[in-house]
């Protein structure tokens, strides 16, 4: 069930009548239930993934509580028997035993995840070595189902598991309501990838048919529809034809499908996420933001705060500072500093850390050598940056431009380019290419077709740029009026009329404009034969 | 207060609605100033009905055969169902959709889209599918007609199918948004126009010429709700020389007919007897009558419906005398006028 | 404190420590930041702030972290 297909809509319709007409205290197994349905439409199969997954965790939750639990009890009970030293060594005992439940727990879902994902990746990398080697024989691939938002509900899992070994929140111990957390279905596809302490705040609670929540929800989904299927889905044709033709379209071309690119992918990611959380709304869920207008981002890090922000505050908190703070990395930290000095000492925690989270972002995002140098490339421009720092501050009050619009737009606009750039690597068939298309920009000269009408000629019509034009204008300006608070709100305050007007205006506008069904095409139509 | 809110959320709610259904229309095409096989099947029902004949099928049927010449010569009733690639199972609940409205003598189905066991192209569908009258015939129907591509949802409201076609509208989509003027006679589909038939594609060999399993199924349906309404289904193959009628479905076609006691003609093996002449009574090169073929074959038809079954000749019936009247009427008119389009001389 | 007051102040001489109750809330630290923190901590004070420790209420003021490096002090 895609979020754009009719059974999608009609499914959310069946199950907002039963989430809200059965007794409150129904609604979230109303909700497990849903998710497993969603689940069970796209495969059965997935159902006993994500069952196992649900289960393991929440074992392994369960264990690392109780025994938790049995240690407060006992230092309780035995808190004048015990010396200090004894007292220590019982925690630490008690400390690692949790940390078993969590490794074991960690290694048998990330497993999956990996041998899902990542076999025939590896196959395939297993199977160059053995040529360069000069080996003939070439193992299969295998042919593995990979569950529909695995890589999803896996990070939640886990990120579940972490925070309960440490404690920032306590396990769940009714495996139903765990169910739910992990196969909670609007964010099953493409996340968010929610913390349980944010999540249970709202999702097992009843939630009363509270009208203005429920509108709400509707409108940012009527948006995220608006962003999907009249920006996105029309741009696509556009998209592929510039990134999958790769003989034809060079130079110009490549930049002009860099920008498609970027707009798609954003209308497209930010739009699915507008769907989702509009969703969790209309049934009195908060999900957390995924995005906060990330291509007004004055730089990279920036960016990368703004944009699939749980995803990368995933990466920070599990992956990042573990690395980064862990005893053998302050070691191999001082080591440096005696040996290298202090400026290289300072930087290695963070730049082998932040080199791992990198990696692990790329490949996290495909099993391909393309993502991982997507990964790799915004870890070097990171880098950099954070290198650079220094002279661009020198810079900035030299020439006194903090802050002027006109060098704001400038960053804005310098980093959205350089965030597209580093998205070829997502666009072309393998690194090398992406290399090659990316050097054609600068020796192709064919810059004259962004005006001599070849752009007309990779599916797109005339009416489709006005309206992506048009599209653009809209996001823009609703983006612009986001700043100073919820565009909502604003409408909200509106009188009935023009509430009225504006949103049955975008419903129209979506029903009449999205890119969606087959689409008329009157050659079709035209009888011949019979 | 509160009462001002619900007047207020009631207009917009009927704004919604009337909008929504506007849209629908202006967007829908009319298939009346090209195109008109689309406009087909939705003309049936403004008709009188009580006919005594009704042809059911697809292009074969509704560019070949003339009602206007079987009320004329033989004073029999008719009405042609046809729609173009009409599937049979289209064919099927076609026929369920007209027992619904009257029980006619005779039905006449034309064997050529046994060869399709499956759904086809979703325009055809579209144009044979369109103008039903919602019953559950029509939900059937569709059903057992969507190509893979196709949901239910854009049957029941055509707005989701038509959506982006504002940006082709033209001024028949406003003037026909209304009121569709009548675009067959009958629902035959009149051309006078003359293109020889020469270069007839030669026949490709098939890897399977069994009819499917599919088709098998609708035809026996057929024949059963024929038999329980007492109605005589008379089985035909036109005479349109391409796409080509295999032997081995001729063979099939006979055993068929024979086992279940029906009426089979087919009329590519008498089209001396009929006395057509692909050079003059075809109007594509041999695919379909033009209107001077399709008088011709009416008129041999029009004869064995007469010996052969009981429809009466019904002149004397001052009613449909009068209804017949006037339909004859356009269809010289019609006629007239497209000589003089094509330039013929008559 | 002094010497957390020195870290802090040499990672970010523009932010004035002694007052500011949300570097992080405000992003005024970023995770860069605290990594450096926590590695010239483990130098100075020896005690380990271990990943689990690294949360926005013990990070957003200097009074917060040297609270906790007190509290880790404790422990050992």
């Amino acid at each position: 069930m895609l979020f754009t297909s009719y059974r999608f809509l009609e499914f959310l319709l069946v199950l907002f009548l039963l989430y809200y007409i059965l007794p409150a205290r129904w609604q979230w197994k109303v909700l497990l239930v849903a998710g497993f349905v969603f689940y069970f439409c796209a495969n059965p199969i997935y159902c006993v993934y994500i069952a196992v997954t649900i289960f393991t965790t929440w074992y392994a939750g369960c264990k690392i509580e109780a025994l938790r639990e049995k240690s407060t009890v006992y230092l309780q009970e035995h808190k004048e028997s015990l010396s200090k030293e004894e007292r220590k060594s019982y925690k630490a005992a008690v400390k690692h035993k949790t940390w078993i439940w969590t490794l074991s727990c960690l290694l048998f879902n990330l497993g999956i995840l990996a041998v899902v994902k990542y076999t025939n990746f590896a196959i395939s990398n297993i199977n160059s070595v053995m040529k360069a080697f000069g080996s003939v024989g070439e193992l299969g691939f295998v042919d593995i189902i990979v569950p529909l938002g695995i890589s999803f509900y896996t990070f939640q899992a886990v990120g579940y598991i972490i925070d309960v070994y440490r404690g920032t929140v306590e396990a769940e111990k009714n495996i139903f309501r765990f169910a739910l957390f992990v196969s909670f279905f609007p964010q099953l596809v493409q996340g968010p990838i929610s913390r349980f302490g944010d999540l249970k705040k709202t999702l097992f609670e009843e939630h009363p048919f509270d009208k203005k929540t429920i509108c709400f929800g509707l409108q940012r989904i009527l948006w995220g529809y608006f962003k999907k299927l009249v920006i996105a889905d029309r741009i696509l044709t556009g998209v592929n034809a510039l990134i999958h033709n790769t003989d034809t379209y060079t130079g110009a071309y490549v930049f002009v499908g860099m920008l498609f690119y970027a707009l798609e992918l954003y209308a497209d990611f930010t739009g699915g996420i507008d769907i989702t959380i509009g969703i969790a709304q209309t049934m009195g869920i908060e999900v957390t933001e995924n995005f906060r207008r990330p291509y007004f981002s004055k730089n990279i890090k920036e960016y990368w705060n703004r944009w699939h922000i749980t995803m990368g505050s995933w990466f920070t908190d599990y992956i990042f500072y573990p690395i980064s703070v862990c005893k053998p990395m302050l070691k191999l930290s001082k080591f440096s500093r005696n040996h290298f000095g202090e400026f290289i000492g300072k930087r290695v925690p963070v730049y082998l850390s932040s080199f791992v989270v990198w990696f692990a972002t790329g490949i996290w995002h495909g099993a391909s050598w393309n993502f991982i140098a997507w990964g790799l490339g915004n870890w070097l421009v990171i880098m950099a940056s954070q290198e650079l720092e220094p002279l661009y501050k020198k810079f900035h009050n030299r020439f006194h431009v903090e802050g002027k619009f006109g060098f704001r737009l400038f960053q804005v606009v310098r980093t959205v380019l350089l965030m597209s750039c580093l998205r070829l690597f997502d666009c072309y068939r393998d690194v090398p290419l992406t290399f090659r298309m990316f050097g054609s920009m600068f020796t192709a000269g064919n810059w004259n077709i962004l005006w001599n009408g070849s752009l007309l000629n990779i599916g797109l019509t005339v009416t489709d740029y006005c309206i992506l034009l048009c599209g653009l204008v809209l996001l823009i300006a609703v983006s612009l009026l986001q700043r100073s608070g919820s565009v909502r709100e604003k409408i909200a305050g509106l009188p009935f009329w023009g509430r009225f007007l504006l949103w049955y205006g975008l419903f129209l506008t979506v029903l009449l404009m999205g890119a969606y069904g087959i689409g008329y095409d009157s050659s079709q139509f035209i009888y011949n034969q019979f | 207060m509160k009462k001002k809110k619900y007047f207020r959320i009631i207009a917009a709610v009927l704004i919604v609605i009337c909008t929504l259904a506007l849209l629908q229309r202006l967007l829908t095409p009319k298939y009346v100033d090209d195109v008109i096989e689309g406009a087909l099947i939705a003309e049936y029902y403004d008709e009188d009905k009580e006919h005594d004949v009704v042809f059911i099928g697809d292009c074969e049927v509704y560019e070949n055969f003339s009602p206007a010449v079987l009320w004329e010569e033989y004073g029999i009733h008719s009405y042609i169902r046809g729609s173009a690639q009409q599937l049979i199972w289209q064919s099927y609940y076609l026929l369920e959709d007209t027992l619904r409205y009257e029980t006619p003598k005779v039905v006449v189905f034309n064997v050529l889209s046994m060869k399709y066991n499956e759904p086809q192209k979703e325009a055809y569908n579209r144009m044979s599918l369109e103008g039903m009258r919602w019953s559950s015939s029509k939900v059937k129907a569709v059903l057992a007609s969507m190509t893979e591509r196709e949901n239910f949802e854009d049957y029941l409201f055509p707005i989701l199918r038509y959506h982006s076609r504002w940006s082709e509208l033209n001024s028949g989509d406003l003037e026909y948004m209304f009121q569709v003027p009548k675009v067959s006679h009958s629902g035959y589909y009149m051309r006078v126009d003359v293109k020889a038939a020469e270069n007839i594609p030669e026949a490709k060999p098939l890897a399977d010429y069994e009819f499917g399993e599919n088709a098998y199924f609708y035809l026996d349906k057929m024949v059963q709700l024929c038999e329980e309404k007492g109605i005589r289904l008379i089985l035909i193959k036109a005479p349109s020389l391409y796409p080509h009628w295999y032997d081995e479905w001729e063979v099939q076609m006979e055993e068929y007919a024979k086992e279940h006691h029906l009426l089979y003609l087919n009329f590519l093996e008498c089209t001396d007897e009929i006395g057509l002449d692909f050079q003059t009574d075809t109007y594509d090169g041999g695919l379909h009558l033009n209107l001077s073929g399709a008088e011709k074959l009416t008129s041999y038809f029009g004869q064995i419906l007469t010996e052969q079954t009981d429809v009466e000749d019904k002149r004397a019936d001052e009613k449909l005398a009068a209804i017949w009247e006037q339909k004859l009427a356009e269809y010289e008119k019609d006629k007239q006028e497209q000589y003089i389009q094509y330039g013929i001389e008559k | 404190m002094e010497e957390l007051l020195e870290i802090l102040q040499e990672l970010h001489p523009e932010v004035n420590f002694e007052e500011e109750e949300h570097l992080i809330d405000d992003k005024i630290l970023d995770s860069f930041d605290i990594v450096s923190i926590i590695s010239e901590i483990a130098d100075q004070f020896d005690v380990t702030i271990s990943a689990e420790h690294i949360l926005p209420e013990n990070f957003n003021s200097a009074k917060a972290l040297y609270a906790l490096i007190q509290q880790l002090e404790d422990e050992d």
